[in-house]
């Protein structure tokens, strides 16, 4: 079905064969849990344990437990938002544009990068509700619901509403995508089930995969279609996440530049996060023939553009604040480099501009190493980008007499473990319980045996 | 089988077919049940009974979940004038020692509420201040005695008056020496209960003294016009004013008053384009040096010495090298008649200075009044300090502490706590125990002034009216009444005996009910007939007053003056605005009220020059500063730092009222005590020490709690807009920064930046309501910021919460400093100058035509309403905070903590955490829960009453109807509230508004007055909320930005 032209490098190597992807797939699934997973799993929980009583603090006492004030009236939340949302777009945009261009490198990384995605949009979204102060009433009345309260509405007019919509329906549609690619692999582990009850789970969630011609034509075809569907949504969620900045009026924010280079941003951000991921998983669970050094190197190819999209797009908003005349423009970004956050903005200059730039040489981009700790550096200056975006935005505005600094105390930082507690255990739940390579993407791209034995 | 078929019946009725019966037939109870009152549709009555049973479960498991019963108890019989939501005004008068002001208190079913200015009072003519906005909450503070107190226990009335009585008694037999202390007294009529007193008790002798005297003018004014009297000052007519350290806006004297008065010269407009220029030589940056064209820094030890360089330069014509003294004799001896100077010092030589350069200058008789002198500060600082040697010396027996602290707030507070346990009796009627309470024998307590009966008379022969808006909240008893009752008087009572008093002066019948219903009696003297004078006061002044022939020794004051040296660091201590001598420390809205200069709460600072704090390495970022040690005279005091641009070089500054230790919770251990370190020079209190101050830096670091931390406007000509004097009079638009936006649309080529929008802008057919702020007439007093925090409920969050720069206040006053930086060099803009100009720039919600907040609102919690108002809804509000960070003035406050019922915040924010102190809170207000945004409303709440009181007279509401509560505060009338679609309005006139009504309202409304402009205007938002450019009356722009 699938002609893959024999010149080119192998996508899988080691030689595996179709039998060969599904015990090594597989093995994870059907073993008991590992050592190492056990000690990620303890600490992911720890950690989980931590932010859960900042959350609660929080939703006890109130939002003052955090360091914002009259001035600065967003800072980790937000950025925490946005940071997650931004990871949560690499999952998608490799299954499904990836998909649409028939890059078939996509194979061996997507399930992961897709239940990345998932989880890192779940994190996402507790920002968005735990930053309300009325958390109890906001989560249902900022959705557009029927009320006994006369003609009351949402606004339509408010970009925090957009974002309801936009990260909702992001959120749904990957999570079908994800599933539904899913289903064949579960099919196949429930048929090797032994025990009754992951006969009984993998079935119930296999949703009776029969593996017959026809079920194959409908799954590619879902899958196309969904592919479709989400390829517009890899754009929209991070344009309108750039929304609740560019519409607003505060110098900073207020660019019109926001769009693509928060979809620049995101993708660059979720491509590091994928890379840290699959870096650690390959390695735990012994996939390097699956995820080989030429994904690697793909990967940090589109690390490299990305980087430098926002690096550009860095020095745009620059120019512009200058060329523009406006004065509290310029003065907000002037104050970014040089003001008393200097070092969150120079953070995120080097780690974001100038660290990528390591890509172009050969050596780095292929060393795993180095790709590890450069993903995780990446992150850490995406993290500050929107740090720099919201705070040193609002904390010098219009009004000099309103100046303020922001200070974090131990509920921001504990509820930002909250969502790192959470996504780490959701992912070695899913790394442990479900397939992390799709299996039956891959066995398409492997070399058939007779090509092995006329080596 | 047909045999078999038996036919049962059910009963006789069945077989006889009674139609009765067939009706019911297929029923399962043909009968009614007894639950079933209906007389119909008995087949229902067990789901109904269903129904009953599930909803009684219901509401039985709802009862128990709901919150605890509120006390409410609702009048058995109806007051004839109270009437549940309606507010009743009385006016009163506020007096706190010699501060003096009229006012109306404003009761909420039989509870005052709210203070407002008495604009019937020819004194204060409407104004008020801070401590008087906020001294209603005092009268809720639960801290104050609730009971009498003897040795330290609570007891009765009737012990405390038979103990107290029998030891006068026995003092007076054995010849014994009995004192009264007060403060100064502005009640005649008071002052006829000590005589009765004396006169029961010979040897009883008064002793007045004040926290901060006004000995130095008493004596200057005895020595050269041979009347002990402060005169009384008319600012509104002096064209020069000079002032040598005297905070007359702020603390001196009668602030309110002086600010009235200074704010008319300050006024310009079309019509009248000069204005009175301001001098101001002082060591510290005062309020009032903050308002001044022209400021010079000197040390206390100069203070003098510039006074004489004054005179001379008047009268003989010497050049001074003291910066603008030269100029202030050119432009005073131009203004002679029409100029006033004026000195805060202490020292009578330096006000016999004074006196004679306002006698060379003819200003008796214009500016100054001799003949009707003002009693606000009687304190006589060499009886006081007779009395503490008598007292020291135990030649006294018995002392009566009349509504006075001097443990605390008098120099020798400690020494004088020493020697009076010598003094076998010793009463206090301080209404809390505070320092001299605490080591009184007999404490009994006096009525709030809210509670009293009084009279006042702030200046010679014009009387203002105490009446009570609520009956006594504890067990106390008015002062008056206990003296009359120790003196044996037959009936204490001390309505009776005012009311007597006042029939007396043939003011009875109708003449009193009118003055107690006024609130004052007109100029007048106290024995002349009924009829009250309402004429100005300023026409009494005659020339037969101002011809007082000066008969001071200059010579020998200015020979005097110039032996005066200083060495070293000079210490100089002041009030604050908001705590002043520190007696209503305990008043949280008062210890949270940014000072106007520093913008800092909670605690007091050692105030100190950049020049000194970069010499000596301290550093301050964000109200963050090394603390110091200040040692005087073997005092030594741990104070944190707090670098103060215009502060003159070798001084440093602490403030009075601070360092409590039994002010109550709210005030106890803020600050330090600086009475201490008051010094006696020369026979009087000197509040400046001039030699032997040490000052070490400590390594310690300290926060000042400040709500503004960055100082200067960054060179930012669309935020504050000002121009000068001479400027000004060429072309009204001087200082006007107008920013226009590039455009194909018009002819021009650019437009205002309100004209473009993506809206279709607002049409407002009813009112439109609008304010004008004028940045010449705002003198930065605060007041407006109490007035709205009584008024709109606003909560107090504490120094923790106001370092974490959560201050709550809707209305805040910015204060900048202007910078003598480049304005393309951001980093020097930050770095004020070293004697800046300042601006003062209230700031509230501009409740924005194009608002930022309502269009990211996902919830539409705020709105725009249809008569122009950016509304606030609190219960739809879910807290976001998109709002506040979109809003580019910074206004919005967000409830980031529960701060009602908050153990928390118990000691801090009283008004919202005490049974007692909720009683203050406005109930036209709601109380905003955790985690909602609010912010300033106009306050909507006498717009509605307004407007409702309109309508059931069936009228439109009038200008001055309806205004807010900033407005009314105000003293210098820097804010007008109107309805802006009014043509007969204030507004309309002021900001000579020209109705324009484009197709789609692109401009609602056009502002043709050259002096109005909106806050960054050039965003677009277009405020509701006009500025006014601040002109100062220079002869050159100095400063850039």
């Amino acid at each position: 079905m699938q002609v893959t032209s024999s010149v080119r490098e192998p996508l899988v190597t080691g030689g595996k064969t179709v039998h060969d992807v599904t015990e090594d797939i597989c093995r994870q699934v059907e073993g008991r849990p590992t050592k190492s997973w056990m000690l990620g799993m303890a600490i992911s929980l720890a950690t989980l344990g931590i932010g859960t009583y900042a959350v609660f603090m929080l939703l006890w006492d109130g939002i003052g437990v955090w360091g914002l004030n009259k001035t600065v009236g967003w800072a980790w939340d937000i950025t925490n938002f946005v940071w997650w949302v931004g990871i949560g777009h690499a999952g998608t945009l490799i299954s499904a544009i990836l998909l649409l261009f028939r890059q078939k490198w996509r194979m061996s990384i997507n399930r992961a990068a897709e239940a990345m995605t998932i989880f890192a949009v779940i994190c996402a979204a507790c920002f968005p509700g735990l930053h309300m102060g009325r958390l109890w009433l906001g989560f249902y009345w900022a959705l557009p619901l029927p009320n006994t309260w006369g003609s009351l509405w949402v606004n339509f007019n408010s970009p925090l509403l957009w974002d309801v919509f936009a990260i909702s329906t992001y959120f749904t549609v990957s999570l079908v995508f994800w599933y539904i690619g899913l289903i064949p692999d579960f099919a196949s582990i429930r048929d090797r089930a032994t025990n009754k009850i992951s006969k009984a789970v993998y079935g119930a969630l296999s949703f009776g995969w029969d593996g017959a011609a026809k079920t194959w034509a409908r799954y590619e075809s879902v899958a196309l279609i969904l592919a479709g569907l989400a390829t517009p949504l890899v754009l929209s969620v991070h344009t309108i996440v750039s929304f609740d900045f560019a519409t607003s009026v505060i110098p900073g924010w207020h660019t019109t530049i926001f769009p693509p280079y928060f979809v620049a941003g995101a993708i660059f951000s979720g491509f590091a996060m994928v890379l840290t991921l699959m870096l650690v998983t390959r390695k735990v669970f012994k996939l390097e023939d699956y995820i080989t050094i030429n994904h690697i190197e793909l990967m940090n190819i589109v690390i490299i553009i990305t980087g430098s999209i926002v690096g550009v797009a860095y020095i745009t908003e620059f120019f512009i604040a200058w060329y523009s005349g406006v004065e509290a423009e310029f003065y907000a970004f002037y104050n970014r480099a040089t003001g008393p956050y200097w070092w969150a903005y120079w953070t995120m200059m080097t780690c974001n501009v100038i660290s990528p730039q390591l890509f172009w040489v050969k050596k780095i981009r292929t060393n795993i190493a180095a790709t590890f700790i450069l993903s995780i550096i990446v992150n850490i200056g995406m993290w500050f980008e929107r740090f720099v975006i919201i705070v040193t935005s609002l904390h010098r505005d219009y009004l000099p007499s309103s100046w303020a600094m922001f200070y974090p105390t131990f509920y921001d930082v504990g509820v930002y473990l909250f969502t790192f507690g959470l996504f780490f255990t959701a992912f070695l739940l899913f790394a442990k319980f479900f397939p992390v390579i799709n299996m039956a993407e891959v066995k398409s791209i492997i070399k058939s045996s007779s090509l092995k034995s006329n080596k | 089988m047909n045999d078999n078929k038996k036919t049962y019946w059910k009963g006789i009725e069945q077989l006889s077919n009674d139609p009765e019966f067939v009706k019911n037939a297929d029923r399962e109870f043909p009968e009614f049940l007894p639950i079933n009152g209906n007389s119909e549709g008995g087949g229902s009555s067990r789901r109904d009974f269903l129904k009953m049973m599930g909803f009684g479960i219901a509401a039985v498991s709802l009862a128990a979940c709901e919150a605890p019963v509120r006390k409410a108890i609702p009048y058995v019989n109806k007051p004839v004038d109270v009437d549940p939501g309606i507010p009743n005004y009385y006016a009163s008068t506020y007096t706190h020692g010699g501060d003096y002001c009229s006012i109306l208190v404003k009761t909420r079913e039989g509870r005052p509420i709210k203070i407002e200015g008495n604009s019937l009072c020819k004194i204060t003519e409407g104004g008020t201040s801070a401590q008087v906005q906020a001294s209603v909450l005092t009268l809720y503070d639960r801290e104050r005695l609730g009971l009498p107190v003897i040795g330290g226990k609570d007891g009765t009335w009737e012990d405390l008056d038979k103990e107290v009585i029998a030891k006068l008694r026995s003092i007076a037999a054995q010849g014994g020496q009995i004192r009264i202390v007060s403060n100064t007294v502005l009640s005649p009529t008071t002052k006829q209960v000590i005589e009765d007193f004396k006169a029961q008790y010979p040897t009883a002798q008064h002793v007045v003294y004040d926290a901060v005297s006004a000995h130095g003018i008493l004596a200057a004014n005895e020595e050269s016009f041979g009347t002990r009297a402060i005169p009384r000052y008319d600012f509104s007519r002096a064209d020069v004013i000079v002032s040598f350290a005297a905070d007359f806006l702020g603390t001196w004297l009668s602030p309110v008053e002086y600010s009235r008065q200074y704010s008319k010269t300050r006024k310009i407009g079309a019509n009248k384009k000069t204005m009175s220029r301001h001098y101001q030589f002082e060591s510290l940056l005062s309020m009032t040096g903050g308002n001044a064209d022209y400021r010079t820094r000197i040390k206390p030890s100069e203070e003098g010495k510039a006074v004489v360089a004054l005179y001379e330069a008047i009268t003989a014509n010497k050049k001074s090298d003291i910066e603008y003294i030269n100029k202030a004799a050119a432009d005073l001896k131009k203004a002679q008649g029409k100029s006033l100077v004026v000195a805060g010092s202490n020292d009578p030589r330096v006000q016999v200075v004074v006196n004679a350069i306002n006698s060379a200058l003819n200003n008796y008789g214009t500016t100054i009044d001799l003949s009707s002198p003002a009693y606000y500060k009687q304190g006589d600082d060499a009886a006081m300090d007779r009395f503490v040697n008598d007292v020291k010396g135990g030649k006294v027996a018995g002392v009566i502490f009349y509504n006075c602290n001097p443990v605390y707030n008098y120099k020798g507070g400690a020494e004088l706590a020493e020697a009076l346990k010598k003094v076998s009796l010793k009463v206090s009627t301080s209404d809390r125990p505070d320092e001299t309470a605490a080591i009184s024998d007999y404490v009994a307590p006096d009525h709030h002034f809210l509670e009293s009966w009084g009279d006042a008379e702030p200046v010679q022969g014009y009387y203002t009216f105490v009446q009570p808006a609520i009956t006594p909240i504890f067990n106390t008893r008015q002062a008056q009444e206990s003296l009359l009752t120790w003196a044996g008087v037959q009936t204490p009572d001390y309505y009776t005996y005012l009311k007597n008093a006042w029939a007396r002066r043939g003011v009875s019948g109708n003449a009193w009910d009118k003055a107690l219903h006024d609130g004052i009696l007109g100029a007048r003297s106290a024995s002349a007939g009924v009829e009250g004078d309402t004429t100005s006061l300023a026409s009494t002044v005659t020339a037969a007053a101002g011809a007082a022939a000066f008969a001071g020794d200059v010579s020998k004051a200015s020979a005097a003056i110039n032996n005066i040296k200083g060495s070293g660091l000079e210490l100089v201590i002041y009030q604050k605005v908001a705590i002043g001598d520190g007696s209503q420390a305990n008043n949280p809205w008062l210890q949270e009220m940014p000072d106007p200069v520093t913008k800092a709460t909670w605690d007091n600072y050692l105030s100190v020059s950049p020049k000194w704090a970069s010499e000596n390495d301290v550093k301050s970022f964000e109200g963050k500063c090394n603390m110091a040690r200040i040692t005087v005279n073997g005092v030594s005091k741990d104070v944190p730092v707090l670098i103060q641009p215009g502060q003159a070089e070798g001084t440093v500054g602490l403030a009075l009222g601070y360092g409590r230790v039994n002010g109550g919770l709210v005030a106890n251990g803020r600050g330090v005590d600086a009475y201490p370190f008051m010094q006696v020079q020369n026979g009087v209190v000197a509040y400046q020490v001039l030699s032997g101050v040490q000052v070490e830096v400590l390594s310690e670091v300290y926060q000042i709690a400040q709500t503004q931390t960055h100082q200067t406007y960054m060179g930012r000509d669309t935020v504050v807009q000002e121009s000068v004097l001479s400027k000004y009079q060429d072309d009204p638009f001087a200082g006007r920064h107008d920013p226009k936006i590039a455009t194909w649309m018009s002819e021009e080529g650019s437009v205002h930046p309100g004209a473009l929008s993506l809206w279709k802008g607002h049409k407002y057919n009813n009112h439109h309501w609008g304010m004008a702020i004028d940045l010449n007439s705002c003198t930065g007093c605060s007041a407006c910021t109490i007035a709205c925090q009584a008024e709109n409920n606003v909560p107090v969050v504490g120094r923790d919460e106001v370092i974490n720069r959560r201050d709550m206040h809707w209305l805040r006053i910015d204060r900048y400093y202007s910078s003598d930086a480049d304005p393309e060099d951001k980093r020097g803009l930050e770095i004020a100058a070293a004697n800046p100009e300042v601006t003062f720039q209230p700031m509230l919600c501009q409740h924005c035509n194009n608002a930022p907040c309502e269009t990211v609102c996902p919830v539409a919690a705020t709105t725009h309403s249809t008569e122009g108002l950016n509304q606030m809804t609190y219960n739809r509000c879910i807290g976001t905070r998109y709002c506040a960070n979109n809003c580019p003035y910074k206004v919005r406050r967000f409830n980031w903590f529960k701060y009602h019922d908050n153990g928390n915040f118990e000691d801090i924010n009283t008004p919202m955490n005490n049974d007692l102190g909720k009683m203050v809170l406005n109930p036209d207000v709601t109380v905003r829960s955790r985690g909602v945004m609010e912010k300033c409303s106009f306050c909507v709440q006498r717009i509605q009453y307004g407007k409702l009181e309109a309508k059931k007279e069936g009228r439109r509401p009038k200008d001055g109807d309806i205004t807010t509560a900033c407005a009314s505060a105000c003293p210098t009338d820097a804010i007008v509230f109107g309805d802006m679609n009014d043509t007969e309005s204030r507004i309309y006139k002021m900001l000579n508004i020209n109705d324009t009504d484009g197709p789609d309202y692109i401009t609602e409304k056009e502002i043709l007055e050259p002096r109005a402009y909106h806050v960054i205007g050039e965003i677009g938002t277009k405020p509701n909320v006009t500025y006014l450019t601040k002109i100062r009356n220079k002869d050159i722009e100095e400063t850039k930005a």
